[in-house]
């Protein structure tokens, strides 16, 4: 590991139509290569065959994210992560990590807003250890406080090289404590700063004893492996540890905006940037629901390939932006979003680079989209079904999300076919009733000087001193 | 493929899928010069292609620094009959996704394909015309220029980019390793088509080109289709090797100001070549250091014991001449020079005594350990052979990567490393604040 995972806090969306079109092949799967178990004690078992290589990738989700905290603990989710590799009474702070490397193995974990995920890569038949390990960890943590306030400096360490110091990540930030008045959403995955300060171990015990139970994870295991000899393993390591009650969960719910929002953030920088954000909705019933696929296509339309709207217009023809890009991940546990980001080119406003995005989209509302364009956002529907079976790793991720999203890996069936659906008329109405000023957030940042006793200087050869 | 023959082929191959046994590499020379390599897989109903040239910006010349990058990335914006928007249409249609890379020595690009001929005959065309007839309109490039300049000119307000830059010039003085890969604004400024149409007539050629293919084609495919490319284009020939990098003879700190709450720390030196007789022992000693994550002692001192950054590594870079060898991390302010003596510190200590038995077992064993995780998917094993024929590494380069780790010995790290770093002669870049001068500030 160089450094460790650049998606840790998974604060930003991926803009791409491949990260967000993913289908699988849900036949297959049902009949013989995934198959699923719940122990009794709650917890879930997911396990898909792949023999291409003599690997396999397991992964425990826990249904936590940062959604589930609190004003004033806000991070906690992120920062118990760092800690679980902080060590249980078997096995001492470090020492995970020692043990999976030593096998050959690549480990890490990831918070996102609605799930903590923790994974290792290893050659098929060291797997064991891997859920050895994990089931310790899900129940006997330590938690020392020493060790803790080590961590947290790391972790706001991590805040700053990730957001502080970085304007369009906190752009990113100031977007979404606006778009958000209620929701939890409106927290950064990371935590804001003073939170960070703020917390102590006794916290972190409160989060890991809330939640990390055997009822709130689910085991996913992709590679070349016996299913059988899997769920044996997870019965035998997952399966003794009893479950406990979760708490009820409020939702939250983010009430109907009515009217444009905007926010302005003032950082040093050369370029402006702009994001556009609308409230939209989020898979709920994958086989029922048709909006959150019509979006997806428009998301594809818009910015799914070097072809696609935004970059033509604005990018190659008009040259009123140097990058553009569209985004909408259905999946998630909470309100939903449909985003669309722009930097403007050198000599053109946020103000014209808004008014065009804007036009883009009421150009869609007005006249709808081609034949063609939608017929080349299924090609890559249909491709990326293939592409994405190159990856252990990212097909686990695939079951993980769609789980811990509370829909089940097995509604993925109707995905595909629910996508190839997907009418021009339909882009059409979606983005009439959605990409509205009534539902829309402007986020602007507004690039100020380097501040003047550090300004970056051209380097020199030879430095300023020498020794 | 249709959808529903593709939706056959998934319900299929999912219980078929052959069980993994090696690797085998297959190697031959097209007839005006092209190396190819390629693996056949039939796994998966899809194609990995990737085209290198020795055409990265170590081949730029100071006054017009930026030129190689350009000229790649302004090939599959216009090439043959077909426009920019139509490259990119005929792309799609088939869902393909096609991508460009490049580093100091090398530039090209990548191709995935679906592998049936109504998806990769019309991809695999298109990805010919751009290699061998870009166009380079006029209005094209100079909206490219614009972006890059603008793209050059925001990435010069970041630590890590400003930091970089200055220690790539530092330890490559005189180097072309020492061009910044996209160039400077004003060099970018300069740059007409015609600088491109010669920068790829020189070249994009076959002699110059390294072809690698993964998946499901055959051998007679492969060729036909790997010949075709190198029919495109002349023969040419490969560019006369690079210049031999130099040792640094004096120790350099530079101090660059900036208001970020991180400085941004670059220590190192040239490093290692791509088929350095030192490789194993550098890439296994190096692992122990700040190459393992948190079996290093960068990661043990600086982030487990002290909290003093989320990151920190080292890592040897290998280039055709030597490439980088970097130690990096970045911490608050007012810790930056308590930081840089805890890495001095710890070089200092591990070039003298080296890794315990216990680390160096440690670090066998993840990588040998490792090692099916390393072409565990057919992008993996694309890289692999990319990176194997562009360097003309030996053809049981992968093969015998396991032994060759296993048989490293802490007398071979011990003598390579202390042959290879000199830190009294390493360059120091900080980024941000506090060294001597003001220490003790925030």
């Amino acid at each position: 590991m160089r450094s460790l995972p650049p998606w840790i806090t998974g604060t930003k969306m991926k803009p791409t139509l491949l990260l967000l079109l993913l289908v699988f092949a849900v036949q297959a799967q049902a009949q013989a290569e995934t198959l699923e178990r719940t122990l009794a004690n709650g917890m879930k078992v997911i396990v898909k065959t792949d023999r291409r290589a003599p690997v396999a990738v397991s992964q425990v989700w826990y249904r936590v994210g940062s959604m589930d905290e609190s004003n004033g603990t806000t991070g906690v989710a992120h920062a118990l992560e760092h800690m679980m590799f902080k060590g249980t009474k078997d096995v001492p702070a470090g020492e995970f990590s020692k043990r999976i490397a030593a096998a050959g193995g690549r480990e890490n974990a990831f918070t996102a807003r609605d799930h903590t995920a923790y994974f290792q890569t290893l050659q098929a038949d060291r797997l064991e250890l891997a859920l050895k390990l994990e089931a310790d960890r899900m129940a006997n943590l330590t938690l020392a406080p020493e060790e803790f306030a080590k961590e947290i400096n790391v972790v706001m360490e991590e805040r700053r090289m990730r957001t502080e110091d970085n304007p369009q990540a906190r752009l990113y930030e100031v977007l979404m404590a606006t778009a958000f008045q209620v929701h939890p959403y409106r927290h950064p995955v990371i935590g804001w700063m003073d939170d960070l300060k703020n917390m102590t171990a006794v916290d972190a015990k409160r989060w890991y004893s809330t939640w990390y139970v055997p009822n709130n994870a689910t085991l996913v295991v992709v590679g070349d492996v016996d299913p059988a000899q899997v769920m044996g393993w997870a019965e035998q390591y997952f399966g003794v540890i009893p479950a406990r009650e979760l708490p009820v969960r409020k939702p939250q719910e983010e009430p109907e905006q009515q009217g444009i929002k905007e926010v302005t953030l003032k950082a040093p920088a050369k370029l402006p940037a702009v994001i556009l954000s609308w409230q939209a909705p989020r898979l709920a019933k994958p086989a029922a629901d048709w909006e959150p696929y019509a979006l997806e296509v428009l998301a594809g339309v818009l910015d799914g390939n070097g072809s696609a709207r935004l970059p033509k217009s604005l990018v190659k023809e008009k040259q009123l932006a140097v990058d553009v890009s569209a985004g909408y991940d259905p999946i998630a546990r909470g309100p939903d979003q449909f985003m669309v980001d722009a930097t403007p080119a050198e000599g053109k406003t946020v103000a014209e680079v808004e008014a065009a995005l804007k036009s883009a989209i009421k150009d869609i509302q007005d006249n709808g989209v081609a034949g063609s364009e939608l017929s080349r956002v299924k090609a890559q529907v249909l491709a990326s079904q293939v592409f994405q079976q190159d990856s252990l790793f990212y097909q686990g991720m695939q079951i993980g999300e769609w789980e811990t999203a509370g829909l089940s890996w097995k509604d993925r069936a109707v995905r595909f076919d629910k996508l190839k659906a997907v009418t021009a008329e339909q882009i059409r109405e979606v983005a009439r009733k959605y990409l509205i000023d009534d539902r829309l957030t402007v986020a602007v940042l507004d690039p100020q000087p380097m501040p003047a006793d550090a300004k970056p200087q051209a380097p020199m050869m030879g430095g300023d001193h020498v020794r | 493929m249709s959808a529903k023959r593709l939706m056959a082929f998934l319900a299929a191959s999912l219980v078929t899928a052959s069980a993994w046994a090696g690797l085998d590499i297959q190697h031959w020379t097209t007839a005006n010069g092209a190396r190819v390599y390629f693996v056949e897989n039939h796994d998966l109903p899809m194609l990995d292609l990737s085209v290198a040239f020795a055409a990265g910006s170590a081949y730029d010349t100071a006054d017009k620094s930026g030129l190689a990058n350009l000229t790649r990335h302004m090939m599959n914006l216009g090439a043959g009959d077909l426009d920019e928007q139509q490259i990119a249409e005929k792309l799609a249609d088939v869902g393909a996704e096609m991508s460009g890379f490049f580093d100091q020595d090398r530039a090209g690009f990548t191709l995935r394909t679906l592998s049936s001929p109504g998806e990769a005959d019309p991809a695999l065309a298109v990805f010919r015309t751009v290699l061998a007839q870009p166009r380079f309109p006029e209005a094209v490039v100079e909206r490219e220029k614009a972006r890059t300049i603008a793209n050059l000119e925001e990435a010069a307000t970041k630590p890590e980019f400003l930091g970089d830059k200055a220690f790539q010039a530092a330890i490559y003085c005189g180097h072309p390793y020492a061009l910044p890969e996209s160039g400077e604004p004003a060099t970018v400024a300069k740059l007409g088509r015609a600088d491109l149409a010669d920068f790829h007539a020189r070249y994009y050629r076959a002699a110059n080109m390294t072809v690698a293919i993964m998946g499901d084609i055959d051998r007679a495919g492969a060729e036909k289709l790997a010949n075709g490319f190198a029919a495109d284009l002349p023969p040419g020939e490969a560019p006369p090797p690079l210049p031999p990098v130099s040792e640094l003879s004096l120790g350099v700190e530079q101090l660059i100001p900036h208001h970020a709450t991180q400085s941004h720390l670059f220590i190192g030196q040239p490093g290692m070549t791509r088929d350095d007789p030192d490789y194993f022992p550098l890439l296994v000693g190096n692992y122990v250091l700040g190459g393992g994550g948190f079996d290093s002692r960068l990661v043990e001192e600086i982030r487990q014991k002290r909290g003093l950054a989320y990151s920190a590594y080292s890592y040897f870079m290998p280039m055709k001449e030597l490439g980088a060898f970097q130690i990096g991390l970045q911490t608050r302010r007012d810790a930056t020079d308590q930081a840089l003596k805890v890495v001095r510190d710890t070089l200092k200590h591990y070039l003298a005594d080296g890794p315990t038995e216990a680390e160096l077992q440690q670090a066998r064993d993840n990588l040998v350990g490792g090692f099916p995780l390393r072409l565990d998917s057919n992008r993996k094993i694309l890289e692999y052979l990319a990176m194997i024929g562009f360097y003309q590494l030996p053809p049981d380069w992968l093969d015998s990567y396991p032994k060759k780790v296993a048989a490293v010995s802490r007398d071979d790290i011990m003598r390579a490393l202390r042959a290879r770093l000199h830190p009294d002669t390493m360059v120091t870049v900080i980024v941000g604040g506090q060294l001597e001068p003001e220490k003790g500030q925030k």
